[in-house]
């Protein structure tokens, strides 16, 4: 049991991550912090990729002559850790948007609280 | 050239533009609405010559760099994704040419940077339609998001809200997706569709395999704005400038309900899919909810737009619901309904434009008799396109019913097939009190509205014959449904 809870680490600190971004996303009222859990809900995914891509006693995915080829437990397998680098600047472009969405709505309604801005389009 | 990197040319041609514009733009504002319509239009050429030229043949896999697959990623340009490309980028095309005036009167001064991102946009979706690469899908469907996001920014003084709420639930969603890939990646070690395919049988019961299938569905059902995950939809396409709207209604959805085709039908397989969990018949009974919800709830509103958008989850049901049936029929059915959907909506938020460009406002309730005097095409296309939204012959909408409602019987499914009648009923409540307003006295009125001072005061030709074509199109398509059905059918995997 213990070795199961040790075992996995990286895959329960995504599920508590996971589950911290979206309480962020559905229940702080202020829109930034929504904005912040959004990122926590991206992050958590960026390491749960990160985790799957990583293996003990192995290198990093470089040929050396010295270590066989032939059996790919001496590698890394590189492939989930570049697709990562594309989702972060997915990440980082997303954000911009939501940054640059956030000034206009803050510059038609002087406040940043979901209920206020409801109550002022009703 | 063109035979062998067409898949390639036709969404690349985009990106292109999106360069080009700006450039131009800069220089001169006013060439960036009839470059788009040059982009959209080259666009919409290649991938009907495609339709045509390929149709019927293998499937055409455009390996980029020359790198095979599942080394390198690819475009696969088979007989769904030629249809969905053709549907999207000829309606693009359409509502690009419909949108000039509504750019000049609505953001004169962002018409270079809309223009940029609506092709950006179509890139997007022309790119989530024809990749076979998991990845290479949300990589395409983060592009388009966010330029969606960006198009309903630029709109009435609520429109960044709407566009900000609309960030939050889609980007949550792309994540579940990224994240469902992420299982099934651990799982089968690969990310190419047909690759991953011929795997699928050896790990279908696999627990990760299924969750991985879940968060995707979810992630992509959200996109499509399936219910009950359909809350950021009214709000973005009814704040949302007009054009926007009416580039966006059409489009945005479709090719979200395509990836569920896509990933349900060929990336599994039903009986792959349908192993652990009923995944068919729980999408079914959500897109039945999602029609009836719809219907009632465009039935409550009195803003035209808003009343389009419910009525736009409504019909998304239909699509998803022949894809739950999983036979010939409903497949043909869902098909053409995304066929007819996408004219229909983007015909119906067009005569919302005409109106709001006109009246200043598209409230149900201030609509009058004098309409049918003032605006007697725009009228007479929204007549079209309403009475095909119920589903009357000889019009497009009563046959992609037809074959949804024969996919039911076959599937003897005799609840769902109730919802698809039952919900026509529903269309006609909410089309036909427009119909009353605009072609009936109102004998209630508190002042009698002279008939006499309206004279006809039509928008633009270059706005009133696009959606004319649209309207003619619904006959087109009724007409000849048989000759699309034929092809439907040769499309459906066996």
């Amino acid at each position: 049991m213990l070795d199961f809870l040790y075992g996995h680490y990286a895959y329960w600190l995504t599920i508590v991550l996971v589950c911290i971004g979206l309480y962020g996303i559905i229940f702080k009222k202020n829109l930034v912090k929504k904005t912040i859990g959004l990122t926590i809900l991206q992050i958590s995914v960026v390491l749960f990729w990160v985790a799957i891509g990583s293996k003990w006693g192995a290198t990093v995915p470089v040929y050396d002559p010295d270590i066989p080829v032939a059996d790919a437990a001496n590698y890394l397998n590189p492939l989930p850790h570049t697709l990562m680098l594309t989702a972060i600047v997915v990440g980082v472009a997303t954000l911009g948007v939501a940054f640059s969405l956030l000034i206009s709505v803050y510059n038609r309604y002087k406040t940043l609280d979901e209920e206020e801005i409801l109550n002022e389009i009703q | 050239m063109i035979e062998t990197h067409l898949p390639a040319l036709i969404a690349l041609n985009f990106l292109a533009f999106s360069v080009i514009i700006p450039l131009f733009g800069m220089w001169r504002v006013q060439w960036s609405q009839p470059l788009a319509v040059l982009g959209g239009g080259i666009s919409a050429i290649l991938s009907v010559y495609g339709f045509i030229t390929y149709v019927n043949d293998t499937p055409l896999r455009y390996f980029f760099g020359a790198w095979e697959p599942p080394i390198g990623i690819e475009f696969v340009y088979d007989g769904l994704s030629a249809f969905v490309i053709m549907v999207i980028n000829v309606i693009a095309f359409i509502v690009l040419i419909h949108s000039g005036p509504i750019s000049v009167k609505e953001f004169p001064r962002k018409r270079m940077a809309y223009y940029s991102v609506a092709m950006l946009m179509m890139l997007g979706f022309n790119g989530m339609v024809l990749t076979g690469d998991l990845f290479n899908l949300f990589v395409f469907l983060e592009i388009a998001s966010l330029s969606t996001y960006a198009l309903i920014a630029i709109g009435e003084k609520p429109a960044p809200f709407a566009a900000f709420r609309y960030l939050i639930i889609g980007t949550a969603g792309g994540t579940l997706f990224l994240l469902g890939v992420g299982f099934l990646y651990t799982v089968t070690g690969t990310l190419n569709i047909i690759d991953m395919t011929a795997m699928i049988p050896e790990f279908a019961d696999n627990r990760a395999v299924i969750t991985g299938t879940i968060l995707i569905v979810t992630g992509i059902a959200i996109k499509a704005a399936l219910f009950p995950m359909h809350g950021w939809l009214p709000d973005s396409y009814t704040f949302a400038s007009s054009s926007s709207s009416a580039l966006i209604a059409p489009i945005g959805t479709k090719v979200a309900a395509y990836v569920l085709f896509r990933v349900i039908l060929y990336l599994f397989g039903i009986e792959w899919a349908d192993l652990v969990i009923p995944l068919t018949w729980i999408i079914g009974v959500l897109a039945s909810i999602g029609i009836l919800y719809g219907s009632i709830m465009a039935i409550a509103q009195n803003e035209l737009k808003r009343m389009l958008a419910y009525s736009s989850v409504s019909q998304l049901g239909y699509i998803i619901l022949g894809l739950s049936l999983a036979n010939p029929y409903g497949f043909i059915g869902a098909l053409l309904h995304l066929l007819n959907h996408a004219v229909m909506k983007a015909c119906l938020f067009m005569v919302a434009a005409h109106i709001r460009m006109k009246e200043g406002h598209s409230d149900i309730s201030r609509f009058n008799h004098t309409y049918r005097k003032k605006y007697p095409w725009t009228m007479f296309s929204f007549s079209v396109a309403a009475i095909s939204m119920v589903g009357l012959p000889p019009l497009a909408g009563f046959f992609s019913k037809w074959y949804l409602a024969l996919g039911t019987i076959e599937a003897n499914s005799w609840v769902f097939l109730t919802v698809i009648l039952f919900s026509s009923l529903l269309n006609a409540v909410y089309f036909f009190r427009i119909l009353e307003k605009v072609y009936m006295k109102d004998p209630f009125a508190d002042k009698e509205i002279p008939d006499d001072q309206a004279q006809p005061d039509e928008v633009k030709p270059s706005m009133l014959w696009t959606t004319l074509t649209f309207a003619a199109a619904l006959f087109l398509i009724g007409i000849f449904n048989v000759a699309i059905v034929a092809v439907l059918l040769n499309i459906f995997p066996a």
